[in-house]
């Protein structure tokens, strides 16, 4: 287990990588509970966590969760109805590839594109933006991610788009949800790692208040393996020492401020509005609306979104078993689902969290984790083990 | 979605860079950075913007990070497809920096 970490670690430096394991075993014995259980917010995070095997070089007494940091995964039922609605309606829609096998209510745009509904995949607003210079005929951005994502639609709506060009905005912003799975009855999370590039653009000060309010330590995580290992290590050291504190340890990307600039784009097209995160909670301030003056781009005052037709059709019982929501909250984890890796797999997801390649179940899935404390032998270690046996595929 | 991409800034117009991610040169909006980029900088692209300049002091250790990433990835490597995502969302250079500046 030990040489299987030692493995995937070693191509950066992996004596710096073992003694941050060591320092992280040693604080997590010195607070001397077990579990100790921390959350990071990012899909990001649990793929480098998975892909890398990082949890092997966990503590075994250290529980590493992952919260609602799916941007996929969160986005509700009726915000994906309401993309389906447009469809159906014969509307053209442009959205992030992630979203089109995400169930809504009864169906996911995958299944209207198969009835005929025109979709289009982009990989950016901006050439959502593209597609609509090009005709003259309506085309609907379903706008989904946290804030990192957000800022960028905020930048293609104040470049002057064409007149043709809608925004169905499903985005959601972080820190206000934090606020809520820390107040979850059920929550054993003693701290929060921040995603480093939603950091970026709002710097890690939006935290100070909250470490204060609830009295988690939150440290700022870059992506790099070690990154996640020093941050691990100074979150579990502030949980040791009671330490209500906000740290940075992604300093090459955030400051305290943020990125400023596109904060300031961030907030002149949206404003923050209470709404739920799918299978979580209601979540005050959680969700990005457009303001008033751009109501001319906001699909929803240009269109009739007609949900009663879309949801036509009862949810199969299959997609009642679903534990996404508990999942996303931390209190359970994939493999307590009797669904994961039998009903429910990547070609034919039952739950958001199978579809996203940032949904926690797809990432144990495809990088074959098995529990909190299991060893991952993911893709690149086997790989790795591939090649060292003799390079046979 | 948010893990976002490193990439060094060649040419600047208007409010446009393009960039060399790995040997590909793309184009990537300048609207959201916070401070001026110059070329020879490394800024941090997300779905086609930049939304940090990152100091080369650090970027040398970070780059090879992602390179590994996407040599040793096979095709169903989670991260490396969002990581190749991220590079697709970027325009292409091939039809000129000006083509769509506006």
């Amino acid at each position: 287990m030990r040489s299987e970490a030692a493995r995937e670690l070693k191509f950066r430096d992996p004596a710096r990588a073992a003694a941050l394991a060591a320092r992280l075993q040693q604080t997590v014995r010195q607070i001397g509970r077990s579990p100790v259980a921390v959350m990071h917010v990012c899909g990001s995070h649990e793929q480098a966590i998975a892909r890398y095997g990082l949890r092997s070089a966990f503590p075994k007494d250290l529980d590493v969760i992952m919260g609602p940091g799916c941007p996929v995964c969160i986005t509700d039922q009726p915000e994906v109805d309401e993309a389906i609605a447009l469809a159906r309606q014969g509307i053209r829609v442009a959205t992030y590839g992630d979203m089109l096998r995400v169930p809504g209510t009864a169906a996911s745009l995958a299944d209207v594109q198969a009835e005929g509904a025109r979709i289009d995949v982009v990989y950016s607003v901006t050439q959502a933006v593209e597609i609509a210079r090009a005709s003259s005929e309506p085309l609907v951005f379903f706008a989904t991610g946290f804030e990192t994502t957000a800022v960028a639609t905020a930048a293609a709506m104040l470049g002057d788009p064409p007149s043709n060009f809608f925004v169905l905005s499903a985005h959601k912003y972080i820190p206000p949800v934090m606020e809520i799975v820390s107040e979850m009855p059920d929550s054993r999370v003693e701290g929060f790692l921040a995603a480093g590039h939603a950091a970026t653009i709002t710097g890690w000060g939006v935290f100070e208040e909250f470490v204060v309010r609830h009295q988690v330590p939150v440290v700022v995580a870059g992506f790099e393996p070690l990154d996640i290992l020093a941050a691990l290590v100074r979150l579990v050291e502030l949980v040791r020492d009671r330490s209500r504190a906000v740290d940075n340890m992604f300093p090459r990307c955030v400051t305290r401020e943020g990125n400023v600039a596109a904060q300031k784009q961030l907030w002149k097209v949206f404003r923050p509005i209470g709404g739920r995160w799918r299978g979580i909670a209601h979540v005050p301030n959680g969700n990005l609306r457009l303001r008033d003056e751009w109501s001319h781009m906001d699909a929803r005052r240009n269109f009739t979104i007609d949900l009663a037709a879309v949801w036509e059709g009862a949810p199969s019982l299959l997609s009642q078993q679903c534990i996404c929501g508990d999942i996303m909250a931390g209190v359970k984890s994939p493999t307590d689902c009797r669904l994961f890796g039998h009903e429910c797999l990547p070609d034919n997801p039952i739950g958001a969290c199978m579809v996203s390649t940032e949904g926690t179940c797809r990432i144990w899935h495809e990088y074959n984790v098995r529990d909190q404390r299991s060893a991952v032998v993911g893709p690149a270690a086997r790989a790795t083990a591939r090649a060292e046996a003799g390079g046979q595929r | 979605m948010c893990l976002g991409v490193p990439g060094r800034v060649v040419e600047i117009h208007d409010n446009e860079a393009v960039v060399d991610f790995f040997g590909v040169k793309r184009r990537v909006r300048l609207e959201l950075v916070d401070e001026t980029v110059q070329p020879g900088d490394y800024i941090l692209n997300h779905v086609g913007y930049a939304i940090r300049r990152i100091s080369e002091d650090d970027i040398e250790g970070t780059l090879r990070m992602y390179e590994e990433l996407l040599r040793e990835a096979s095709d169903n490597d989670l991260m490396a497809n969002d990581v190749r995502g991220e590079v697709q969302a970027t325009a292409s250079a091939e039809v000129g920096a000006k083509a769509h500046a506006k």
